[in-house]
């Protein structure tokens, strides 16, 4: 039997607090779960600063990429027979949803904001490059490690098989949605995803669900709605992200104007240096950022010594909303006070928006933007879920930003309470 | 702060207008492709290259005021029309944004087809492969637009005008 489809002597499960087991019966999951690239997953946790407001939410991108793989296993075992489907696509799939968060590292979005990096990229590199998950899949064959970087990508020729892994509902937003709700402790994030499985269509270019599931895509869709506004978009989570960018930008520019740190930042040199090899970007996980967050609290620069208090102590900047619409100048002014109170500006003030955030709400694909979810009517007629759903199409239609000022209000209660610059921050702060 | 706004400002800008949101996003794909400096992340989609923190960043921009958007029937589908308003030009003013001049550039994309567009941006999305390798893939993933061997080169010489800038 070819490595391909060699399987276990025995099925392997793994207990999951969300889908309950995850099974592996192929040898070729199993050893790509063995590898140290997908193991180092276990170090880096999906939700990046989330934990610091709610305190449940430390699971890694590990667990998720198994409940990936998990829901997808369960989708092409569906699939199976169906008019569009080819069983010869089955372990690409599984590979590709398996391993599709691989080039994630440490708070990557912070990281990749300061740093200019992408995790895709490095998700690509550690596919096709000289690793042990690019050994095992070379042993499918030499075409597949490509095969299965090019589905991450989205950039593969069978646009179904892209569609499981990466689509306004496919398996991905499908697990993290319930695992984060589930790890947060919000009551949100439910929905009924046996039966969106069960109602699932093989098209030639996309997965479609039968009319009669669109209600538990509803359910689906408010659930996306309800997470991005309660847990992913949360403004104390928000502050936490601002710190955490403020050290790395604090670091990379003491380090770029030949700052002796007391202790070399060896594993952040090529991030400083733009210049990030695929070994020094597996060698920084969340553990080793932690480090080091730690040890910057004892350095001479009292900026960086501050934020890493701030962030390993979680006394985080205070906010209020803000509306850059009608309020920009006062922004301007409370700029030139800052500086004036001898409080930087560039690491103690902040405007945070809504499109600094890597989650997305669902898009009806007007003006061919993006593919849209497509029902499938009893006539194989296929349309667009908005047109069929007035739930979805009230919140879809809504067009909800935010933008909120974060600020260190210690620092201001420090200042003199006869001092103006005080009177004057604290006027335009309470608006 | 808010210089990523800022610069999809300037850009509105120097377009005076948009019509059509797939045409926004090639076009300010493929002019981060050709050096400038705008933030948004972009990866593939159905139609080539898509930003969904651009589609974001312009909702925050309609809804401060500081952008128009236009809903226009056509026949049997939608398409949208970006226009700066006053506000947003002030905002522009002061934020004092290094803006370089992308006027001349804008215009010429603005004279394509959103189809061509979405061709170049393709094509610029694998600009790590060969001439050859690029064709190949764009081929592939965009076996439903039929493009011809006409329209390859026609984006080529496009690419080269655009990187000459």
């Amino acid at each position: 039997m070819s490595y391909r489809h060699e399987q276990l002597s025995e099925e392997k499960v793994f207990k999951d607090p969300v889908h309950r087991y995850i099974h592996v019966r192929d040898q070729l999951i199993w050893d790509l779960i063995g590898t140290p690239e997908f193991q180092r997953l276990r170090r880096i946790k999906q939700l990046g600063t989330t934990y610091l407001t709610f305190h449940g939410a430390e699971h890694s991108r590990f667990s998720h990429s198994l409940g990936v793989y998990e829901i997808v296993r369960r989708i092409v075992e569906n699939f199976r027979g169906q008019p569009n489907w080819n069983d010869d696509d089955r372990m690409l799939c599984l590979c590709a949803a398996l391993l599709h968060d691989l080039g994630h590292g440490p708070f990557s979005h912070s990281f990749e904001k300061v740093f200019g990096l992408d995790h895709e990229d490095f998700t690509r590199e550690i596919i096709l490059g000289d690793t042990k998950v690019n050994e095992v899949l070379l042993k499918v064959d030499p075409q597949f490690p490509q095969d299965v970087a090019d589905v991450i990508n989205k950039t593969y020729r069978n646009k179904l098989v892209v569609s499981l892994i990466s689509s306004q509902i496919d398996a991905d937003r499908m697990d993290y949605l319930q695992r984060d709700a589930y790890f947060t402790g919000v009551s949100y994030g439910h929905f009924d995803m046996e039966r969106i499985l069960r109602v699932m269509r093989p098209m030639e270019d996309q997965a479609v669900v039968k009319e009669s599931g669109m209600h538990a895509v509803e359910d689906y869709i408010m659930s996306r709605y309800q997470m991005y506004w309660q847990v992913y978009f949360h403004p104390v989570t928000r502050s936490a992200e601002v710190i955490l960018t403020k050290i790395l930008h604090r670091a990379k520019e003491l380090y770029e104007s030949n700052y002796a740190f007391k202790l070399e930042p060896m594993h952040f040199i090529s991030f400083f240096d733009h210049d990030v090899s695929l070994k020094d970007y597996l060698k920084l996980d969340e553990n080793v950022a932690f480090y080091y967050f730690h040890i910057w609290q004892e350095e001479d620069d009292a900026i960086l010594a501050d934020l890493c208090r701030r962030f390993v102590d979680r006394d985080l900047f205070k906010y209020i909303e803000f509306n850059p619409g009608n309020q920009y100048r006062e922004l301007m002014d409370l700029k030139d006070y800052f500086t004036e109170a001898g409080i930087d500006p560039s690491y103690y003030l902040e405007v945070d928006s809504s499109s600094d955030l890597p989650y997305d709400f669902y898009r009806q694909g007007e003006d061919e933007e993006r593919l849209p979810i497509l029902l499938q009517m009893p006539n194989g007629e296929l349309k667009e879920l908005s047109r069929q759903s007035d739930i979805v199409e009230a919140i879809s239609g809504k067009k909800r930003t935010d933008h909120k000022l974060y600020y260190a209000e210690d620092f201001i209660n420090q200042l003199p309470e006869d001092s103006n610059i005080k009177r004057r921050i604290r006027e335009i702060l309470k608006g | 702060m808010l210089e990523d706004h800022a610069k999809l400002m300037a850009f509105f800008e120097q377009a005076q207008e948009v019509v059509g949101r797939k045409r926004l996003q090639k076009m300010v794909y493929i002019l981060k492709k050709t050096g400038f400096n705008f933030s948004e992340r972009y990866s593939f989609h159905f139609y080539g290259p898509y930003s969904e923190e651009l589609s974001t960043r312009i909702e925050e921009l309609c809804n401060l005021g500081f952008l128009v958007e236009e809903k226009e029937q056509e026949k049997g589908y939608y398409q949208y029309r970006y226009t700066l308003t006053d506000n947003g030009t002030s905002f522009l003013t002061d934020s004092n944004v290094d803006t370089p001049n992308m006027t001349a550039l804008i215009n010429k994309m603005n004279e394509q087809s959103s189809k061509f567009l979405e061709l170049v941006s393709t094509m610029l999305f694998f600009d790590n492969f060969t001439k050859e390798e690029v064709e190949e893939k764009v081929l592939t993933v965009k076996s439903k637009q039929n493009y011809t061997e006409e329209d390859l080169q026609e984006a080529w010489t496009f690419i080269d005008d655009m990187k000459k800038h």
